[in-house]
């Protein structure tokens, strides 16, 4: 870390997944090995090849009001659900409202309000569309509906990176403290894009599982077997403070958010650069802005979609920046793919592998691909080591954005 | 058949409480929406639409401004 910056670190964790409710939930689902992926029953299921995905376990219906969830997308309900419990995770900080940001963005945003209100539109008329259709279908509109919940005037922002939106969200909030412009950030990702011109589209593009007769086997990052991402729904939340700001209120800290890498590919609007180049140097950048050595890091949440093009490029990328050294875990194979969400829940992760010092195992990977350089946590959870520990959270997205932040213990 | 006053007023609470969360049991005929309910422009829009397909009837936009008490919402779609 440049001597001269703030330290940011994280002090509330929030999440839905397809694994659990809430983030404690979630990772000692993780940790078990368990899935999140089922079998869907919607009728509209066999129109599409793809026949399962990972359903949020809890659903949002059941936690928010009913007045308030009706004026909310799924992915702004899933998101507003982890923020309230990431903040009362964090102890809900009394900050003056001028110095609390918001840092919440979404891949695809509220497709499925534009979808249920285009066929409204159509079929009954616009006079019959819910005035809250454009506040539910912006992306935008989780950062807006948390900023409102906790009265947040610092600013509130909404990355839009694909599957690198949760962790782009994360190192813009670590900006906002550093800049000066906040005292406390609430940060993360989510999606709900289970639908099925979602997994139409996606199907289209050959990038998804069609192993429906073994659902929870089909997310299998690293494994010579697998034929696609399943597609995840949920949110995950992170309350990121300056470290004198959470010192002072005597906060419980999680971790240091020690720094971040951004880089593009350059290269192809969805393939990732064969060389893995791109991955590789928002890694390395990662390292240099937190003031890491290679060999700080012990932990790596790889972004690993289990596509069949991009996992072993990201291995060959964590080899090339960081080493062979890191516990490597890919839990999407349990969660699946939960896109703007992604960078969010297994920012999460990443911080409670820390807390923990134990690295879930990737389920599915039974024939591990050739070339594969680093070491990956296969069947059982691995223990980190005592002592002053880093690791990174990798989170890439279509159209070649590359986001790597790196966390590290207290 | 013709609904009775009552029957529109407990389909109004039904309607209110999805919206707002507002007891249906406070959906009287001489609240006004603004002050009494504290609905705010956009749920009365909520409120007009799903009045509209529960009743039936049409709510034109320069007639829904007008609608300023459950009374005048009970008075219109009986009209």
């Amino acid at each position: 870390m440049s001597k001269d910056q703030v330290r940011v670190v994280v002090t509330g964790l929030g999440a839905t997944t397809p694994l659990g409710g809430d983030a404690s939930s979630t990772w000692s689902a993780l940790l078990a090995g368990q899935s999140g992926i089922r079998t869907l029953t919607e009728d509209w299921v066999d129109t599409v090849p793809v026949h399962f995905a990972g359903v949020a376990a809890v659903d949002p219906g059941e936690v928010l009001p009913r007045p308030e969830a009706r004026r909310l997308d799924r992915a702004e309900q899933f998101a507003l659900i982890a923020s309230r419990q990431a903040w009362q995770d964090a102890g809900a900080p009394e900050v003056d409202s001028t110095r609390l940001g918001v840092v919440v963005g979404s891949g695809i945003g509220g497709i499925g309000t534009i979808l249920s209100a285009y066929d409204t539109y159509r079929t009954k008329g616009w006079n019959r569309l819910s005035p809250f259709t454009v506040p539910m279908l912006m992306p935008n509109g989780a950062a807006g509906w948390i900023s409102i919940d906790l009265g947040a005037k610092a600013g509130a922002h909404s990355p839009v990176s694909a599957c690198a939106t949760g962790a782009e969200s994360i190192a813009y909030g670590i900006d906002m403290i550093r800049a000066g412009r906040a005292d406390v950030v609430v940060a993360g990702g989510t999606e709900a894009a289970i639908h099925p011109l979602n997994v139409a589209s996606f199907a289209a593009m050959r990038a998804m599982s069609t192993r429906n007769d073994e659902p929870q086997r089909a997310s299998r990052p690293f494994d010579k077997g697998r034929d696609g991402f399943v597609l995840g729904e949920g949110s995950g939340i992170v309350v990121l403070e300056s470290e004198e700001f959470a010192r002072a209120r005597g906060a419980r800290i999680y971790a240091v958010a020690a720094g971040y890498g951004y880089t593009s590919d350059g290269h192809h609007i969805s393939a990732p650069d064969p060389s893995g180049e791109g991955g590789r140097r928002a890694m390395a950048l990662a390292l240099t802005d937190a003031g890491l050595s290679a060999a700080d890091v012990l932990h790596v949440n790889a972004h690993a979609t289990s596509t069949p093009v991009g996992d072993e490029i990201e291995a060959a990328a964590i080899k090339a920046a960081i080493g062979s050294h890191p516990l490597v875990t890919a839990t999407k194979s349990m969660t699946g793919h939960l896109l703007g969400g992604a960078g969010g829940i297994e920012s999460v992760f990443t911080i409670l592998a820390l807390r923990d010092r134990t690295v879930p195992a990737t389920v599915n990977l039974d024939d591990p691909a050739d070339g594969l350089e680093v070491d990956i946590v296969r069947t059982e959870p691995r223990a980190l080591p005592d002592g002053q520990i880093a690791a990174i959270n990798n989170s890439f997205g279509f159209g070649g954005h590359n986001v790597a932040v790196a966390f590290t213990t207290v | 058949m013709a609904v009775t006053e009552q029957e529109i007023l407990d389909g109004l609470g039904k309607i209110v409480n999805e919206i707002t969360g507002i007891p249906a049991a406070e959906v009287t005929p001489e609240k006004s929406f603004v002050d009494d309910l504290d609905i705010d422009s956009l749920s009365m829009v909520e409120i007009a639409v799903a009045a509209q397909d529960e009743f039936g009837v049409e709510i034109p936009d320069d007639q829904l401004k007008h609608l300023k008490t459950v009374k005048d919402v009970l008075n219109f779609i009986q009209a």
